[in-house]
């Protein structure tokens, strides 16, 4: 296959980008995108020139490193699939495919395809953990979980936190990504007794990073390659409002 | 454990808040909108029972309050709910716009899916057609209930002030043209409030209120738009 690629570059955080086309020969049709990316990059760098940097990690759709929006879709064409299962045969011999880094405010853009995601991690570390007392597991049967609860809370943490939700929201918005943490710890009962300070401080961070609001269009969940449903930020919502008017801190 | 740089802000002006703000006024107008759409359908009663329906939200609760009283209650709820539904929207459009690099969902050079993937016509012109909605209120107030702009003559009796203004054709169609911007605000913004408020629970109950979005959205629509229709082609007159 051949392809002709229009790519983000960028040199630095601070330095202004623009889009560069290159062309790329000889590519499978059973290559990964970033596979496809590797090649481009092998022949930059045979020809002295600046490889493209773009995020990857595991390769197998788990590690949540993707963060290419390829075509206007983060992730591209594919539902439920990380740009890095993405393969070219859902491309076309001779397509040009526009490749940009995640937009949004709270992350800036590195070098070319790369962006800092740490208001994730900002978000996570505000209340995305349970305290427990340290010492050896406690025995598995000793706090009963129903089945419901079980799987809620298994589907919420399929989270990678790749952030595509933020990349495809129209209002450059976390909710999806905030939505699937709350819900996954507030569906067990280890995460109860926390359940109100956690929802408060994970929701205040995610302003304070300088998310947007949800309006419920639902662009995200379309692209989330875990397949988080909207609903998980319904019980965001829901436990935010619950939350407020008890207005406890735990924590202090 | 990473350090929490960012200020926090405080919850209560939450995005999340907002959203629940603006549900809770969304909700509250909707229902003022069944009831307007009632009262207007008295309108194939005849003058007496029409004019009479308008003089009885005046005198309802009399003599314990005063004339008035109750309506003007209402009144205030509803201008409260109007005020913090804009009040929201404008502060949570803000927060989007700087999200976003002031791009929104134009933040992306390719030109390839520019609408997405799935997001409806409705859900993206909620904020240009909540000021459609807006700007329209302002006239049809100034129209129908203050008696100031008056297409048709100017009359005393709402019936009259009614049946003057919809016998033309402008009217109707600007009253039209409104009522689509509204449909289009109710078809996701019904949906959406109830899913800001926590009360969709899973992907059926998301299936579940879309449709009842839909249902709603087509009653009020019907039951605003038959009215000035049977108005204009003359079969409601003086």
């Amino acid at each position: 296959m051949k392809i002709t690629l229009r790519i983000w570059r960028q040199p630095d955080r601070d330095a202004a980008g623009a889009m560069a086309t290159y062309e790329v020969d000889g590519i499978s049709p059973d290559m990964s995108f970033l596979e496809m990316l590797d090649v481009l990059n092998e022949e930059l760098a045979l020809a002295g020139g600046d490889p493209v940097a773009f995020d990857h990690d595991c390769r197998e759709g788990i590690c949540g490193m993707c963060s290419l929006v390829i075509n206007g879709l983060a992730h591209g064409p594919e539902a439920l699939t990380t740009a890095c299962q993405l393969y070219m045969r859902h491309f076309t011999d001779g397509q040009v495919i526009d490749v940009e880094p995640w937009r949004a405010t709270p992350f800036p853009v590195l070098k070319d395809l790369v962006v800092d995601r740490g208001a994730l991690d900002r978000i996570v570390a505000a209340g995305g953990y349970i305290s427990a007392p340290t010492g050896a597991a406690p025995e598995a049967h000793s706090v009963p979980v129903p089945r419901k609860d079980a799987e809620r809370a298994f589907d919420a943490a399929a989270c990678i936190g790749c952030g595509a939700c933020v990349a495809a929201c129209p209002n450059g918005s976390a909710s999806l990504f905030l939505g699937a943490k709350i819900t996954h710890l507030g569906a067990l009962p280890q995460g109860q007794p926390e359940r109100d300070a956690r929802a408060l401080a994970m929701v205040e961070q995610h302003d304070a990073e300088g998310f947007g609001g949800c309006s419920q269009i639902g662009e995200c969940t379309a692209v989330c390659p875990a397949g988080i449903p909207l609903d998980m930020i319904s019980q965001l919502n829901h436990d935010v409002l619950a939350a407020l008017p008890r207005g406890k801190d735990q924590r202090g | 454990m990473m350090a929490v740089t960012a200020a926090r802000r405080r919850a209560t002006g939450s995005s999340t808040a907002l959203h629940g703000l603006m549900a809770v006024g969304g909700i509250i107008m909707v229902l003022f909108l069944v009831a307007h759409m009632y009262g207007n359908l008295k309108v194939f009663s005849g003058q007496a029972a029409f004019d009479g329906y308008s003089a009885y939200l005046r005198t309802i609760l009399e003599p314990l309050l005063p004339y008035a009283g109750a309506l003007w209650i209402l009144r205030v709820i509803l201008l409260l709910s109007v005020g913090a539904h804009i009040l929201a929207a404008f502060v949570l459009w803000h927060r989007a716009r700087a999200a976003t690099g002031g791009r929104g969902g134009y933040r992306y050079l390719s030109t390839a899916n520019r609408r997405g993937v799935q997001r409806s016509y409705a859900s993206f012109t909620m904020r240009w057609g909540g000021i459609t909605i807006a700007l329209f209120v302002i006239y049809h107030l100034l129209h129908l209930t203050v008696n100031v702009i008056a297409p048709g003559g100017a009359s005393e009796s709402p019936y009259t002030r009614m049946v003057n203004g919809f016998s033309i054709w402008w009217v109707v169609l600007s009253y039209a043209v409104a009522l689509a911007a509204l449909g289009l605000h109710l078809r996701h913004g019904i949906f959406s409030a109830l899913a800001s408020l926590g009360a969709n629970t899973s992907t059926t109950t998301r299936r579940r209120y879309n449709q009842a979005a839909v249902l709603v959205t087509a009653v009020l629509l019907i039951g605003f738009l038959v009215p000035p229709l049977c108005i204009l082609a003359g079969w409601v007159g003086p």
